[in-house]
Protein backbone atom coordinates (compact mmCIF):
# COMPACT_ATOMS: atom_id res chain seq x y z
CA UNK A 1 0.00 0.00 0.00
CA UNK A 2 1.23 3.47 -0.83
CA UNK A 3 -0.20 6.80 0.19
CA UNK A 4 0.87 10.26 -0.91
CA UNK A 5 -0.58 13.76 -0.69
CA UNK A 6 -1.08 16.47 -3.32
CA UNK A 7 -2.28 19.96 -2.57
CA UNK A 8 -4.50 21.94 -4.91
CA UNK A 9 -5.43 25.36 -3.53
CA UNK A 10 -7.15 24.67 -0.21
CA UNK A 11 -7.69 20.98 -0.87
CA UNK A 12 -5.57 17.95 -0.13
CA UNK A 13 -5.81 14.94 -2.38
CA UNK A 14 -4.62 11.70 -0.83
CA UNK A 15 -3.68 9.15 -3.48
CA UNK A 16 -3.85 5.64 -2.09
CA UNK A 17 -2.84 2.52 -3.99
CA UNK A 18 -2.79 -1.20 -3.23
CA UNK A 19 -4.79 -3.03 -0.58
CA UNK A 20 -5.95 -1.49 2.68
CA UNK A 21 -6.26 -4.10 5.40
CA UNK A 22 -5.38 -4.71 9.04
CA UNK A 23 -1.67 -4.74 8.22
CA UNK A 24 -1.53 -1.16 6.98
CA UNK A 25 -4.75 0.68 7.84
CA UNK A 26 -3.03 2.47 10.78
CA UNK A 27 -0.80 4.18 8.17
CA UNK A 28 -3.87 5.32 6.25
CA UNK A 29 -5.49 6.58 9.43
CA UNK A 30 -2.36 8.46 10.47
CA UNK A 31 -1.88 10.11 7.08
CA UNK A 32 -5.53 11.02 6.80
CA UNK A 33 -5.81 12.56 10.26
CA UNK A 34 -2.57 14.50 9.74
CA UNK A 35 -3.93 16.11 6.60
CA UNK A 36 -7.22 16.91 8.27
CA UNK A 37 -5.83 18.30 11.52
CA UNK A 38 -2.50 19.86 10.60
CA UNK A 39 -2.56 21.18 7.05
CA UNK A 40 -5.17 23.89 7.31
CA UNK A 41 -7.09 22.78 4.25
CA UNK A 42 -10.83 23.11 3.72
CA UNK A 43 -11.30 19.86 1.84
CA UNK A 44 -9.68 16.44 1.99
CA UNK A 45 -10.20 14.22 -1.03
CA UNK A 46 -9.29 10.52 -0.99
CA UNK A 47 -8.43 9.02 -4.34
CA UNK A 48 -9.24 5.30 -4.02
CA UNK A 49 -9.12 4.51 -7.73
CA UNK A 50 -5.97 2.42 -7.29
CA UNK A 51 -7.21 0.60 -4.18
CA UNK A 52 -8.07 -2.99 -5.04
CA UNK A 53 -9.31 -4.05 -1.60
CA UNK A 54 -10.36 -2.38 1.63
CA UNK A 55 -11.37 -4.21 4.80
CA UNK A 56 -13.27 -3.13 7.89
CA UNK A 57 -10.17 -1.59 9.47
CA UNK A 58 -9.73 0.57 6.37
CA UNK A 59 -13.39 1.53 6.52
CA UNK A 60 -12.88 2.45 10.17
CA UNK A 61 -10.06 4.78 9.13
CA UNK A 62 -12.37 6.48 6.63
CA UNK A 63 -15.02 6.89 9.32
CA UNK A 64 -12.45 8.45 11.62
CA UNK A 65 -11.47 10.82 8.85
CA UNK A 66 -15.07 11.75 8.26
CA UNK A 67 -15.71 12.44 11.93
CA UNK A 68 -12.51 14.47 12.32
CA UNK A 69 -13.42 16.48 9.22
CA UNK A 70 -16.89 17.21 10.52
CA UNK A 71 -15.48 18.27 13.88
CA UNK A 72 -13.26 20.82 12.13
CA UNK A 73 -15.84 21.91 9.55
CA UNK A 74 -13.97 20.40 6.58
CA UNK A 75 -15.32 18.55 3.58
CA UNK A 76 -14.24 14.92 3.30
CA UNK A 77 -14.73 13.42 -0.14
CA UNK A 78 -14.01 10.02 -1.71
CA UNK A 79 -13.65 9.14 -5.37
CA UNK A 80 -12.68 6.24 -7.59
CA UNK A 81 -14.23 3.46 -5.52
CA UNK A 82 -14.20 0.06 -7.21
CA UNK A 83 -16.91 -2.56 -6.69
CA UNK A 84 -15.15 -4.10 -3.68
CA UNK A 85 -14.92 -0.77 -1.87
CA UNK A 86 -18.51 0.15 -2.67
CA UNK A 87 -19.76 -3.23 -1.48
CA UNK A 88 -17.97 -3.11 1.87
CA UNK A 89 -19.30 0.40 2.53
CA UNK A 90 -22.77 -0.69 1.49
CA UNK A 91 -22.79 -3.75 3.76
CA UNK A 92 -21.59 -1.50 6.59
CA UNK A 93 -24.44 0.92 5.75
CA UNK A 94 -21.89 3.69 5.38
CA UNK A 95 -22.00 4.36 1.64
CA UNK A 96 -24.61 7.10 1.96
CA UNK A 97 -22.69 8.70 4.79
CA UNK A 98 -19.77 9.66 2.56
CA UNK A 99 -19.62 12.09 -0.33
CA UNK A 100 -18.60 9.76 -3.16
CA UNK A 101 -17.74 10.84 -6.70
CA UNK A 102 -16.62 9.00 -9.77
CA UNK A 103 -13.50 11.03 -10.58
CA UNK A 104 -11.21 13.76 -9.35
CA UNK A 105 -12.79 16.56 -11.40
CA UNK A 106 -16.15 15.90 -9.78
CA UNK A 107 -14.62 15.53 -6.33
CA UNK A 108 -12.83 18.88 -6.64
CA UNK A 109 -15.75 20.72 -8.24
CA UNK A 110 -18.37 19.46 -5.79
CA UNK B 1 3.84 -26.46 11.35
CA UNK B 2 1.86 -29.19 13.09
CA UNK B 3 -1.79 -29.22 12.06
CA UNK B 4 -3.98 -27.79 14.78
CA UNK B 5 -7.36 -29.14 13.75
CA UNK B 6 -7.92 -32.11 16.03
CA UNK B 7 -10.47 -33.55 13.67
CA UNK B 8 -9.49 -33.11 10.07
CA UNK B 9 -12.37 -32.48 7.66
CA UNK B 10 -13.08 -35.61 5.68
CA UNK B 11 -11.99 -35.69 2.08
CA UNK B 12 -15.50 -36.46 0.92
CA UNK B 13 -18.71 -36.68 2.89
CA UNK B 14 -22.06 -37.46 1.37
CA UNK B 15 -25.56 -37.31 2.69
CA UNK B 16 -28.88 -37.59 0.96
CA UNK B 17 -29.00 -33.86 0.27
CA UNK B 18 -25.42 -32.67 0.22
CA UNK B 19 -21.93 -33.79 -0.69
CA UNK B 20 -18.62 -32.24 0.28
CA UNK B 21 -15.22 -32.47 -1.39
CA UNK B 22 -11.96 -31.20 0.00
CA UNK B 23 -10.26 -28.55 -2.16
CA UNK B 24 -7.64 -26.60 -0.29
CA UNK B 25 -5.95 -26.26 3.09
CA UNK B 26 -3.91 -23.26 4.19
CA UNK B 27 -1.77 -23.17 7.33
CA UNK B 28 -0.49 -19.79 8.37
CA UNK B 29 0.70 -17.75 11.29
CA UNK B 30 -1.33 -14.93 12.78
CA UNK B 31 0.59 -12.16 11.04
CA UNK B 32 -1.58 -9.48 9.35
CA UNK B 33 0.76 -9.28 6.36
CA UNK B 34 -0.43 -12.80 5.46
CA UNK B 35 -4.01 -11.64 4.90
CA UNK B 36 -3.16 -10.75 1.31
CA UNK B 37 -1.84 -14.27 0.78
CA UNK B 38 -5.18 -15.77 1.80
CA UNK B 39 -7.07 -13.37 -0.47
CA UNK B 40 -4.71 -14.19 -3.29
CA UNK B 41 -5.26 -17.93 -2.84
CA UNK B 42 -9.03 -17.72 -2.65
CA UNK B 43 -9.56 -15.54 -5.71
CA UNK B 44 -8.65 -18.12 -8.40
CA UNK B 45 -10.21 -20.95 -6.39
CA UNK B 46 -13.61 -19.24 -6.26
CA UNK B 47 -13.39 -18.33 -9.91
CA UNK B 48 -12.58 -21.97 -10.69
CA UNK B 49 -15.66 -23.05 -8.73
CA UNK B 50 -17.81 -20.81 -10.90
CA UNK B 51 -18.68 -18.09 -8.44
CA UNK B 52 -19.58 -14.73 -9.94
CA UNK B 53 -17.22 -11.81 -9.45
CA UNK B 54 -19.58 -10.40 -6.83
CA UNK B 55 -19.80 -13.68 -4.89
CA UNK B 56 -16.04 -14.17 -5.12
CA UNK B 57 -15.51 -10.72 -3.61
CA UNK B 58 -18.03 -11.55 -0.86
CA UNK B 59 -16.28 -14.81 0.07
CA UNK B 60 -12.85 -13.20 0.09
CA UNK B 61 -14.18 -10.32 2.18
CA UNK B 62 -15.74 -12.69 4.74
CA UNK B 63 -12.66 -14.90 5.08
CA UNK B 64 -10.35 -11.91 5.31
CA UNK B 65 -12.46 -10.37 8.07
CA UNK B 66 -12.75 -13.69 9.90
CA UNK B 67 -9.00 -14.28 9.87
CA UNK B 68 -8.37 -10.68 10.91
CA UNK B 69 -10.77 -11.23 13.82
CA UNK B 70 -8.82 -14.32 14.88
CA UNK B 71 -5.57 -12.34 14.78
CA UNK B 72 -7.01 -9.43 16.71
CA UNK B 73 -9.46 -10.96 19.17
CA UNK B 74 -8.45 -14.60 19.57
CA UNK B 75 -4.68 -14.11 19.52
CA UNK B 76 -4.68 -10.46 20.73
CA UNK B 77 -2.17 -9.35 18.14
CA UNK B 78 0.40 -12.10 18.71
CA UNK B 79 2.03 -12.69 15.35
CA UNK B 80 3.16 -16.31 15.56
CA UNK B 81 0.02 -18.25 16.38
CA UNK B 82 -1.42 -20.95 14.10
CA UNK B 83 -4.48 -20.55 11.90
CA UNK B 84 -5.84 -23.14 9.50
CA UNK B 85 -8.22 -22.53 6.63
CA UNK B 86 -9.96 -25.44 4.86
CA UNK B 87 -12.00 -25.01 1.69
CA UNK B 88 -14.49 -27.69 0.68
CA UNK B 89 -16.77 -27.76 -2.31
CA UNK B 90 -20.42 -28.31 -1.44
CA UNK B 91 -23.20 -29.63 -3.59
CA UNK B 92 -26.81 -29.83 -2.51
CA UNK B 93 -30.19 -30.57 -3.96
CA UNK B 94 -32.82 -27.93 -3.38
CA UNK B 95 -36.15 -27.56 -5.14
CA UNK B 96 -35.16 -30.14 -7.69
CA UNK B 97 -32.01 -28.27 -8.67
CA UNK B 98 -28.37 -28.84 -7.84
CA UNK B 99 -26.62 -25.95 -6.15
CA UNK B 100 -22.88 -25.66 -5.90
CA UNK B 101 -21.19 -23.87 -3.06
CA UNK B 102 -18.18 -23.62 -0.86
CA UNK B 103 -17.61 -24.35 2.83
CA UNK B 104 -14.71 -22.62 4.53
CA UNK B 105 -13.58 -23.79 7.96
CA UNK B 106 -11.26 -21.65 10.05
CA UNK B 107 -9.49 -23.08 13.09
CA UNK B 108 -7.49 -21.31 15.77
CA UNK B 109 -6.10 -22.21 19.19
CA UNK B 110 -7.24 -19.11 21.02
CA UNK B 111 -9.47 -19.13 24.10
CA UNK B 112 -13.14 -19.98 23.64
CA UNK B 113 -15.13 -17.14 22.16
CA UNK B 114 -17.98 -15.78 24.23
CA UNK B 115 -20.41 -15.10 21.41
CA UNK B 116 -22.43 -12.77 23.65
CA UNK B 117 -19.43 -10.46 23.87
CA UNK B 118 -18.45 -10.31 20.21
CA UNK B 119 -17.68 -6.73 19.23
CA UNK B 120 -20.48 -6.15 16.75
CA UNK B 121 -22.19 -2.81 17.02
CA UNK B 122 -25.37 -1.29 15.73
CA UNK B 123 -24.96 -0.17 12.15
CA UNK B 124 -26.91 2.95 13.04
CA UNK B 125 -23.92 4.19 15.00
CA UNK B 126 -21.37 6.20 13.05
CA UNK B 127 -18.09 5.27 14.62
CA UNK B 128 -15.04 3.29 13.62
CA UNK B 129 -14.71 -0.38 14.51
CA UNK B 130 -17.03 -3.31 15.15
CA UNK B 131 -17.88 -3.84 11.50
CA UNK B 132 -16.13 -7.15 10.89
CA UNK B 133 -18.95 -9.42 12.04
CA UNK B 134 -21.54 -7.48 10.05
CA UNK B 135 -19.39 -7.81 6.97
CA UNK B 136 -18.93 -11.56 7.48
CA UNK B 137 -22.63 -12.18 8.05
CA UNK B 138 -23.63 -9.89 5.20
CA UNK B 139 -21.31 -11.66 2.78
CA UNK B 140 -22.04 -15.35 3.44
CA UNK B 141 -25.14 -17.54 3.45
CA UNK B 142 -24.26 -19.25 6.72
CA UNK B 143 -21.90 -18.36 9.57
CA UNK B 144 -21.51 -20.80 12.47
CA UNK B 145 -19.13 -20.68 15.40
CA UNK B 146 -18.32 -23.78 17.41
CA UNK B 147 -15.84 -24.63 20.15
CA UNK B 148 -14.27 -27.91 19.03
CA UNK B 149 -12.19 -29.28 21.91
CA UNK B 150 -9.35 -26.80 22.39
CA UNK B 151 -10.02 -25.09 19.07
CA UNK B 152 -12.29 -22.38 17.80
CA UNK B 153 -14.00 -23.37 14.57
CA UNK B 154 -15.76 -20.91 12.32
CA UNK B 155 -17.74 -22.33 9.44
CA UNK B 156 -18.63 -20.10 6.50
CA UNK B 157 -20.83 -21.29 3.67
CA UNK B 158 -21.87 -19.69 0.42
CA UNK B 159 -23.72 -21.15 -2.53
CA UNK B 160 -23.24 -19.92 -6.06
CA UNK B 161 -26.96 -20.00 -6.78
CA UNK B 162 -29.35 -19.22 -4.01
CA UNK B 163 -32.96 -18.44 -3.45
CA UNK B 164 -32.64 -14.91 -2.03
CA UNK B 165 -30.35 -13.18 -4.41
CA UNK B 166 -27.02 -14.32 -3.10
CA UNK B 167 -28.07 -15.65 0.26
CA UNK B 168 -29.32 -19.24 0.31
CA UNK B 169 -32.25 -19.96 2.59
CA UNK B 170 -32.71 -23.72 2.31
CA UNK B 171 -30.65 -25.64 4.82
CA UNK B 172 -27.68 -27.72 3.86
CA UNK B 173 -26.75 -30.52 6.24
CA UNK B 174 -24.16 -29.27 8.68
CA UNK B 175 -21.28 -31.57 9.47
Amino acid sequence: MNISARHIEKATILDVSGNIDMSNSPEVRKALLREIREKGVTRVVMNLSAVAYIDSSGVASLVEGLKASRDLGLRFVLYGLNDAAREVLKISRLLKLFEVYDDEAQAIAS
Amino acid sequence: MTPIAAKQPRVTKKSSKMSRAFLLKLELRSHPTLLCVIRGALQPLMEMLGFSDESTRAIIRAVDEAVANIMKHSYHGRLDQPIEVYCNRLQRRANGETELGVEILLFDCGPAVDTTKLPARSLDEVRPGGLGLHIIRGSMDSVQYKRAGRLNRLRLVKFAVSSKGGCGSSEENPS
